[in-house]
């Protein structure tokens, strides 16, 4: 699937080494040493090795590590609050690690606002000033800067807290300012360093429905850290893994957890709950063989069922909408009959799903039925694939095959 | 025992090249001290006694009432601290060291304005560069461990007896709790909060103007108030020089071994140390 937005960030080989023998190392690292011989020789830390990857204009691009990956770090030399080493940051066309002290300003103050783990909210000023802080130091008169800013807290939810002081709300309010305050600013990114671990988890999850709320208003092109791959999955389009300041996998949630990268990625990946995440799309088989109506009838439905071996299989109208399945045996009652038409075996009004379903959404609908799910477009109608009930079941309890039959097997001991 | 290095030689040889060299300078210092001193003092004994007591007492109690200065409970939390003020200046009044305690309060002024001016841009400066902070804290050190009467000798050298070598040697006495203070406050600002605003692309100066002091603020007042106490601390040894002032009757007492005397003075700067330290912490508290 080609991706046709704009590319609105782009970062190509960007490094960043702690300590004071930052060139010696850097000299080092262009070597293919490894970090532990850096630190040995010259006690510096790679912070970043060599990153790479590309954002693209609206997407939510979370960057996901433990503490200590660097990433926090990797989004400080987006906006250069941290220097990187080597390396470069376009932001749209322009190269952001190329620019003078005066234009790195104006980047921050129009096109890049970032929110902070711990909110970084000024406790003289109010919430109405906190959120037009940004706008303050850009240099707006009181008067746009405040209108701008009693928007932006109205599009957090905070209207009618204008005049109260930061010391006065809970956490979920402030990072709330914090986020009407980049708001305020109308950037074209996002940076948000950690937004919401310092929060409950309750709130936390309301802020996350919120700021997906918000994006759907505003399309903002977003760059979000995280050390929770749950967080990261929900709120994610892509999610960047890291690890000792490497991305070690850039893709969907689902591409992640359908095809992890490395042993790292895969020993994270196996504490979520798949059943959420898993979707029909990866789940199907693509099912090549049908039964087309009226073209087809009973005997040659029953020829390709016994040429694939099987004893069901889906229908499709001339114009490939999917309609239902039929079975062999009621195949073999039409023949003896000599009807023409396979219609009178059809059994219509099956589930169906579309490919963005869950397992989740699609475990209820396999109770009581002997076929597989059918997978279909949502425009067309037309069949996509169809999916085992076997295999849901497997994404379902994580169980293998051997368990599942010795499961089947106890169940019918008894 | 024989000196190995002379160092008090060398010093004494700066210090005189200093007076010879910038003549001009001390001249004009010393006029500028001692007419602000006296026309202050001129102003002060101008105002009727009685105006100037109510005048500090109302001051006194909007300080510690604040906002709720015109409804009941700014009674409670102010009333205490002006009826305090009343019995105490006119205590000193009837004692009769009005004048004295004029000169006094003149002094401790004039000597903490100028420590401020230079301790809170130094303050900043120490907080924001770390060879400032390098070089600034050892001249500190010297200044608050240094006996003041080593440094009330050049003072005299330089501006003869009078008011300024008292606002001199007060001013470099009280000078480094300022910058101490100042210093501190900014350092003390949470990182979390400057990064945001570096973030949102301000200036080192907006930085400092919008977050560092605003946020600075209460340590700074704190510091001033540790500066107008350290200043009334130096009256006495002041008055050495030729301050005129509370200290002075002090210094007179000790020399003629009147214990009614000294002890009537001694009061007189314990009432004024207590209402310039609670007014200045009440603003500091808000």
């Amino acid at each position: 699937m080609a991706d046709k937005r704009k590319i609105k960030i782009k970062v190509e080989d960007l490094t960043l080494i702690f300590g004071k023998r930052k060139q010696e190392a850097h000299s080092l690292l262009e070597k293919g040493i490894s970090k532990e011989e850096i630190l040995k020789k010259t006690k510096c830390t790679v912070g970043v090795n060599k990153v790479n990857f590309e954002i693209k204009e609206g997407e939510i691009f979370v960057i996901m590590g433990l503490s200590g990956s660097g990433k926090s770090t990797l989004i400080r030399c987006l906006n250069r609050l941290i220097e990187p080493t080597s390396g470069k940051v376009f932001f749209k066309d322009h190269n952001i690690t190329r620019e003078t002290n005066k234009e790195l300003l104006e980047t921050r103050r129009t096109e890049m606002s970032m929110v902070f783990q711990k909110f970084g909210l000024l406790p003289h000023r109010t919430i109405l000033e906190n959120a037009a802080f940004g706008l303050e130091i850009r240099g707006e008169e009181k008067l746009v800067r405040e209108e701008r800013a009693i928007q932006a807290l109205e599009t957090v939810g905070l209207k009618g807290y204008e005049h109260q002081y930061p010391s006065a709300m809970s956490g979920g309010m402030q990072q709330r300012v914090g986020l009407a305050r980049a708001l305020a600013n109308d950037p074209e990114v996002l940076l948000m360093d950690e937004a919401f671990s310092a929060l409950d988890p309750l709130i936390k999850s309301d802020m996350q429905d919120e700021l997906l709320e918000i994006q759907n208003k505003l399309h903002k092109t977003i760059v979000f850290i995280t050390h929770d791959l749950d967080e990261a999955i929900k709120i994610g389009d892509r999610i960047a893994i890291m690890k000792d300041g490497v991305i070690e996998q850039i893709g969907t949630a689902e591409e992640i957890l359908t095809g992890p990268a490395s042993e790292y990625v895969e020993a994270f990946v196996e504490k979520v709950d798949r059943k959420t995440i898993i979707t029909a799309e990866t789940l199907m088989f693509k099912k090549n063989t049908l039964v087309q109506m009226p073209k087809d009838g009973p005997g040659v439905s029953i020829r390709k069922m016994r040429s694939i071996g099987v004893d069901v299989l889906p229908v499709e109208d001339e114009n490939r909408k999917f309609l239902g399945y039929v079975w062999l045996q009621d195949l073999l009652e039409l023949e003896k009959d000599k009807e023409i038409s396979v219609e009178k075996a059809l059994k219509p009004n099956v589930p169906s799903v579309y490919k963005t379903y869950t397992v989740e959404d699609m475990l209820p609908l396999i109770t009581g039925i002997k076929y597989p799910l059918a997978v279909i477009d949502e425009e067309t109608g037309k069949l996509l694939g169809l999916i085992s009930q076997t295999s849901l079941i497997i994404e379902a309890t994580r169980f293998g095959k051997k368990e599942i039959s010795e499961l089947k097997e106890q169940a019918n001991d008894m | 025992m024989e000196k190995l290095i002379d160092l008090g030689k060398y010093i004494e040889y700066g210090i005189n090249k200093l007076e010879e060299n910038f003549s001009g300078l001390w001249g004009a210092i010393d006029d500028l001290i001692s007419w602000t001193v006296d026309s202050m003092n001129d102003v002060f004994l101008a105002i009727p006694f009685y105006i100037i007591i109510v005048f500090i007492a109302l001051g006194a109690y909007y300080a510690n009432a604040g906002k709720s200065a015109f409804k009941k409970e700014g009674l409670k939390k102010g009333g205490g601290m002006a009826v305090f003020v009343i019995l105490g200046l006119l205590l000193i009044f009837a004692m009769g060291y009005w004048k004295e305690s004029i000169q006094t309060t003149t002094l401790v002024l004039v000597a903490s304005v100028i420590a401020l001016i230079f301790g809170i841009p130094l303050g900043i400066v120490a907080a924001r560069s770390k060879t400032a902070d390098v070089i600034i804290r050892p001249i500190l050190d010297l200044m608050q461990t240094m006996p003041a009467f080593v440094y009330l000798i050049p003072a005299i050298f330089f501006f003869s007896v009078g008011n300024t070598p008292g606002v001199i040697a007060t001013v470099i006495f009280s000078l480094p709790p300022a910058v101490r203070l100042t210093s501190l406050g900014i350092k003390n600002v949470p990182s979390d909060v400057i990064e945001a605003g570096r973030a949102f692309g301000a200036t080192e100066k907006q930085i400092l103007f919008k977050i560092q002091l605003p946020l600075a603020k209460p340590t700074i007042l704190a510091g001033i108030n540790q500066v107008i106490l350290l200043a009334l601390s130096m009256v006495v040894i002041a008055s050495m020089v030729g301050a005129k002032g509370l200290g002075s009757i002090v210094y007179q007492s000790i020399q003629q071994n009147d214990i009614a005397k000294g002890f009537e003075s001694g009061v007189g700067i314990v009432i004024l140390a207590i209402i310039l330290d609670r007014i200045t912490q009440s603003i500091a508290k808000k």
